[in-house]
């Protein structure tokens, strides 16, 4: 057999058996809507940590953490430093987001807007404007998949044909294992991603220089400033590094999946320790840098960084051994892909197509149009993926700015009585508009400040003045829970 | 909803500035520890001390929840 070809059996051997679980894990359960979306509200300490590991080691950890420390060098520590910080903000926001729910019955984070709110055209902004984020994000991940493809075919499979490959495999899986399905194949991706971190991590600077602090040694030599921000770039230095940490910390479960994922928990306090100890899994992102460094010495000049740890792996490894690592990677690409499209699948039919155009819907109706719109979905995103070549990074930054700016609804929405329709409206287009005017025209990072950052800021300052100036409104959240699974409820009027 | 203690948010803030404010005293290759650039060396570091914070963070919201829980049925 060639190399590409045993590469590409195990690749797909991997995936096959990662499909095979979600399968099974999935039509175990009757797949209503809210099995479907939140796995029925059952998830442990156990399947929690799983499903939230499943949404957060992506391909991003695997292979865009590696590619900037590749291409940037010091300004990719903001990954080790937001991940901690990500949930712990999350510990503060996501019980009182969880009591919310199962009080109200909520399944999406539009839902929540809806019944805090008290308007429809509120939700279904909030749902548009998070499958728009989630479409880059997507992206990201299949994008990962086809450079994974491709790189394990020595070349021979294009990214095209294998990002086309890679959307009908994850719709299919998607399509009939829910949630719960999804959670259970990520006990086999973590497992594949922790080893294969760890050993690629260790092993490659050892092969290479003998070590890990010989291989630092070695790049300092070669690249003096590489390490210390801004490193290999102009304008990613300290100012960049505090507003983006801030701004992927308090962003970070404001994506729709995310947020939606507390949901699934069986209580508060299962949120709450599931913060505490998520952190120590961010280990494995030292180690994808070291990847990225070794690579830099190793194999410089690559065009594109993202292709650093895969190459590298190639060159070191016989051709098994890489296909057991893009096996590993294809599913951290697979699962969250699935997670984000079954989020996006559900803003959309339940938020938007039910609560505005058709409010007599069924249950069953809006579970068979979710059903419908994860080929949307997927679709639009590999139309995107095929027609753009930005970094799996600055994918990732485009939606985190945008979906950060949802954290004045959600937060005061929460923890504060006086914050009002209008004020939130007001600072969530403000904000918005900030986020796509900055970015389109280039200017992201804004004279050393994340653009996503500065548009925030002036989404919370909109908030709180427009909210001072309206008419105080009830605290929704504490009003008898109004049935929000049935056709009729009041908000949806 | 009830708002966090103050004494979970005064632990929370430690992680925070150890890793996010004071980028500009840590961000720097010497002294370099087990081999490793001190900034990187700073926030593996974190990945170890934030979930003791949070721990403490923990301890301290539980109980609270708990003198709540016994005043509502006293």
């Amino acid at each position: 057999m060639s190399p590409s070809a045993v590469a590409l059996t195990i690749t797909f051997f991997i995936v096959g058996v990662g499909t095979a679980i979600g399968f099974y894990a999935g039509t175990r359960h009757k797949m209503t809507l809210e099995q479907w979306t939140v796995g029925g509200r059952g998830f442990g300490l156990i399947l929690m940590w799983l499903l939230m590991a499943g949404e957060i080691y992506t391909t991003f950890t695997f292979l865009g953490a590696s590619g900037w420390a590749y291409s940037r060098g010091g300004p990719a520590l903001y990954i080790i430093g937001y991940q901690p910080l990500a949930f712990l903000v999350s510990f503060f926001i996501l019980p009182a987001a969880w009591e919310s729910g199962r009080k109200h019955g909520l399944q999406t984070q539009a839902d929540f807007f809806l019944v805090r709110y008290g308007s429809k055209y509120l939700a279904a902004f909030v749902a548009l404007l998070g499958v728009i984020c989630i479409v880059p994000y997507l992206q990201l991940q299949l994008t990962g998949l086809g450079i994974i493809v491709e790189v394990a075919s020595f070349g021979g499979i294009g990214r095209t044909p294998a990002m086309i490959c890679a959307f009908t495999l994850v719709a299919g899986f998607v399509f009939f294992s829910g949630v719960r399905g999804v959670a259970w194949v990520s006990v086999l991706k973590d497992i594949l991603l922790l080893f294969a971190a760890l050993f690629v991590g260790i092993a490659l600077p050892y092969i290479y220089f003998g070590g890990i602090g010989p291989m630092f040694t070695a790049v300092i030599q070669a690249h003096p400033n590489h390490l210390m921000m801004p490193g290999a770039t102009k304008n990613l230095g300290h100012s960049w590094y505090i507003t983006s940490v801030f701004l992927t910390a308090f962003g970070f479960f404001m994506w729709p999946q995310n947020f939606g994922a507390s949901y699934s928990a069986k209580s508060a306090d299962t949120l709450r320790r599931n913060a505490v100890v998520m952190p120590l899994y961010s280990i494995t992102m030292p180690l994808m840098l070291f990847v990225g460094l070794t690579a830099l010495m190793v194999i410089p000049g690559l065009s594109n960084g993202d292709l650093s740890l895969l190459t590298l792996v190639r060159k070191t490894f016989p051709p098994w051994f890489l296909g057991l690592i893009g096996g590993a990677g294809a599913l951290t690409a697979m699962v969250p892909s699935a997670i984000l499209i079954l989020t996006a699948a559900t803003l959309f039919a339940k938020n938007i197509c039910r609560d505005v155009f058709a409010p007599d819907m069924t249950d069953q109706g809006v579970a068979l149009l979710a059903k419908a719109m994860v080929l949307v979905v997927t679709a639009a995103a590999l139309f995107s993926a095929i027609h753009s070549s930005l970094s799996l990074v600055s994918l990732l930054l485009m939606g985190y700015a945008g979906v950060a700016q949802f954290f004045p609804g959600v937060v005061l929405g929460l923890f504060s009585r006086r914050v009002t329709l209008p004020g939130v409206f007001a600072g969530l287009v403000t904000g918005f508009a900030v986020t796509v005017l900055l970015m389109l025209s280039g200017r992201d990072p804004f004279h050393g400040l994340n653009a996503g950052f500065l548009a925030l800021c002036i989404n919370f300052m909109m908030t709180g003045i427009v909210s001072y100036c309206t008419p105080e409104e009830p605290y929704r959240l504490d009003a008898a829970p109004a049935g929000l699974t049935h056709a009729g409820n009041p908000y949806a009027l | 909803m009830k708002r966090p203690s103050l004494g979970a948010v005064l632990w929370a803030l430690i992680p925070f500035a150890g890793t996010c404010f004071s980028v500009a005293l840590w961000d720097r290759i010497d002294p370099r520890i087990f081999g490793l650039p001190f900034s990187f060396f700073w926030l593996i570091s974190w990945l170890f001390l934030t979930p003791l914070c949070m721990w403490r963070a923990y301890r301290i919201e539980t109980k609270q929840d708990r003198l709540q829980r016994k005043d509502g049925r006293g």
